[in-house]
């Protein structure tokens, strides 16, 4: 059993999405529950299904000095980093603490391998063409990599490529580190761009929608894939810490199945209750859970069955997946940023885009959004492998 | 400065063109024996017909980490696992550039459920009943360095015994010409933050700045080194196989070297 920890200071965040780039636009879009999924037209042979894009990353190219690192995946990172003052608070912490003591420490499932794909695509010769010979890009470290160099940054570096718990499981990473002193403050987040592999590679295990994702209703067909960017700068606490605070996670294994998830939801049990015990709170502590909620049938069937038998009513839950599309390794990130927004705002997102509750549904589903305060809310990531992540936030001052 | 992180290593695995084994590969290093024909990684922990069909990512990382979970004598349903690779299973991604850029809807589902990173973590956890967590990491070049990093704070944080495997396979197609790896190799450990005098210790610090490697003067091993980024861990290997105090530096990030005291057994 994990031991409680001391929680640490969520000094700044930020995410974009299909719903828009920065937090005002999410805060805007959850609270007038309006979704951002649009009929796909990515790729060369678009599939017949939903998804959510962002925006003007065709018109939107990095920097000069970091043209090496330019691609899809790297511009959305960049685009997210450039929103809500992050990237000042990430300079303030390289200047406060040194740039060995910050760590760069990120999620994502495909990385920048978008180019890789568009190399193929033009081979030259049977090699990747000229202007795609950049080794920094054809690796999954694409986007860790590209992030500590923009920052000059020489602490630990690490991508967490686990899939849909990808950008979730960072925040472990960095509470280990910097409660033995490795670091002193940490760049966690994640970013997964749309891509073939991804479009075609879901539409291949027949999980897709033909329309937009319905997480936990009763018809749902499947999930509609998205992309996002999204970061946090974790510290230690400090007695003029005003930011809200990450308290608990856990991360534990199925042990059961590569694609599908273990049929009592064993795993993720295991995830919350580790994540319970490291935050020490209860279940009835909690105000809201944002669920992983991909509108797959097994996914859904399982987390609803968890949530209905292991909180009051009283705690309010829902999937926003409805709103961005499933963004598979920055959805941990994503969907952290949501929360952390439900618990500044005291607003409830809705559980978008279902209209016939599943009913093995609890009394905890936010069918519509709510006004409610939120002073400890929980994130849930589970991802391909039976890999599962609970996050645990809380408002200063709270576990009272 | 901060205090070192202080691991035993309680297990070893390893495979590498030449040697099949830990056990092997510590004969080469001892000179009693050459380095021989490659040999297919023995994944005996996987079930018959899931090792059958087995990418090579998975066989590779799971053959050397049941090396060292048994070495160690820990049940591996109960240890946490981090499963580390600059490039992961590239023969996949090969694959799947090759296909998506020609016939998209005839992707292989179970190619596509095989390429993701975490796949060797989600068979080996699979196959060992192991609830604990798990992780799949890339550092890219420095991925070895990276990832003994974490697993070593994971122990210690956590109060733990971790396995940690690193694995890289030999560059595919277009994509191998980038990545530039021209070998497979894979190595594992298990380690343990409680003391144990029959067990190396390794104290680990994270110090600034990438100092280079230095050849061990062993033409086959300074070979397998240079073959891909997990194969940096040859120089830690290497001090392990021969069991004897001595101090080394393996690069863990742009412009950060983790310092090792490998601290033999008395």
């Amino acid at each position: 059993m994990p031991h409680p920890m001391p929680p640490l200071s969520i000094r700044a965040y930020t995410a974009t999405s299909a719903l828009g780039r920065g937090l005002e636009a999410h805060a805007e879009a959850l609270h007038a529950s309006r979704g951002g999924l649009t009929p796909n037209d990515f790729s060369s042979a678009p599939l017949d299904c939903w998804i959510g894009r962002v925006a003007g990353l065709e018109d939107a190219p990095l920097p000069p000095e970091l043209a090496q690192w330019d691609c899809r995946n790297n511009r959305l990172a960049w685009v997210a980093l450039s929103q809500d003052g992050f990237m000042e608070a990430v300079r303030d912490a390289r200047e406060r603490y040194g740039a060995s003591r910050v760590a760069v420490l990120l999620g994502t499932s495909t990385s920048s391998i978008g180019a890789t794909e568009e190399g193929y695509r033009r081979l030259d010769h049977g090699r990747m063409p000229e202007d795609l010979h950049r080794p920094v890009l054809h690796t999954p470290h694409s986007l860790a990599g590209f992030v500590a160099a923009a920052f000059d940054l020489e602490g630990p570096c690490l991508t967490v490529a686990t899939a849909c718990s990808s950008s979730a499981k960072v925040f472990g990473n960095a509470e280990r580190m910097i409660r033995l002193g490795l670091i002193d403050a940490a760049v966690v987040g994640g970013t997964d761009t749309l891509c073939d592999s991804v479009l075609f590679g879901f539409n291949s295990l027949e999980l897709v929608s033909g329309e937009p994702c319905r997480p936990f209703d009763a018809n749902r067909s499947g999930i509609s894939i998205g992309e996002a960017a999204g970061f946090a700068l974790l510290e230690r606490v400090t007695d003029g810490s005003t930011g809200p605070l990450l308290i608990g996670y856990g991360e534990a294994s199925d042990a059961h199945h590569m694609s599908t998830p273990h049929p009592e939801g064993l795993g993720a049990e295991i995830a919350l209750r580790d994540a319970l015990v490291r935050a020490g709170i209860e279940a009835g502590d909690v105000d809201y859970i944002n669920l992983h909620g991909t509108a797959s049938q097994k996914n859904d069937e399982v987390e609803a069955a968890l949530v209905a038998r292991s909180f009051p009513a009283t705690t309010r839950a829902s999937s926003t997946k409805g709103f961005t599309g499933h963004t598979l390794g920055a959805a941990g990130m994503l969907e952290a940023a949501i929360t952390l927004l439900a618990m500044r705002d005291g607003r409830i997102p809705a559980n978008l885009g279902a209209t016939t509750p599943d009913p093995l549904c609890g009394p905890q589903m936010a069918w519509t959004a709510e006004q409610h305060e939120v002073r400890i809310a929980l994130s849930n990531s589970f991802g391909f492998g039976g890999n599962n992540a609970c996050l645990a936030f809380a408002q200063v001052g709270e576990p009272a | 400065m901060s205090a070192a992180l202080s691991v035993w290593v309680k297990g070893v695995g390893l495979w590498a063109p030449g040697a099949t084994d830990w056990d092997a590969f510590c004969e080469i290093v001892a000179g009693r024996q050459a380095a021989g024909s490659d040999g297919r990684p023995v994944a005996d922990v996987l079930p018959p017909n899931e090792r059958r069909r087995a990418p090579e990512s998975v066989l590779l990382a799971a053959a050397v980490a049941g090396q060292a979970v048994r070495m160690s004598g820990l049940d591996a349903a109960s240890l946490p696992c981090v499963f580390a690779s600059a490039h992961g299973d590239q023969t996949i991604t090969d694959y799947m550039c090759a296909t998506l850029a020609d016939t998209p809807t005839e992707l292989s589902p179970t190619k596509f459920h095989n390429s993701v990173h975490n796949a060797p973590a989600g068979y080996w956890t699979i196959a060992t009943h192991c609830h604990a967590s798990s992780s799949a990491v890339s550092g890219g070049e420095t991925t070895f360095g990276a990832g003994l990093l974490e697993a070593a704070t994971l122990a210690v944080a956590d109060d733990s015994d971790v396995l940690l495997a690193s694995y890289d396979l030999a560059g595919a197609g277009p994509l191998g010409e980038m990545t530039a790896t021209t070998g497979p190799f894979a190595i594992a450990v298990v380690l343990s933050p409680r003391a144990d005098a029959t067990a190396i210790r390794l104290d680990i610090t994270p110090s600034p700045g990438n100092s280079g490697t230095r050849p061990t003067g062993n033409a086959w091993l300074d070979g397998v080194a240079a073959s891909n980024p997990s194969a940096q861990a040859i120089p830690l290997a290497h001090a392990l196989a021969v069991a004897r105090s001595t101090a080394l530096r393996v690069a863990a990030a742009r412009e950060l070297d983790i310092h090792v005291d490998v601290e033999g057994v008395a």
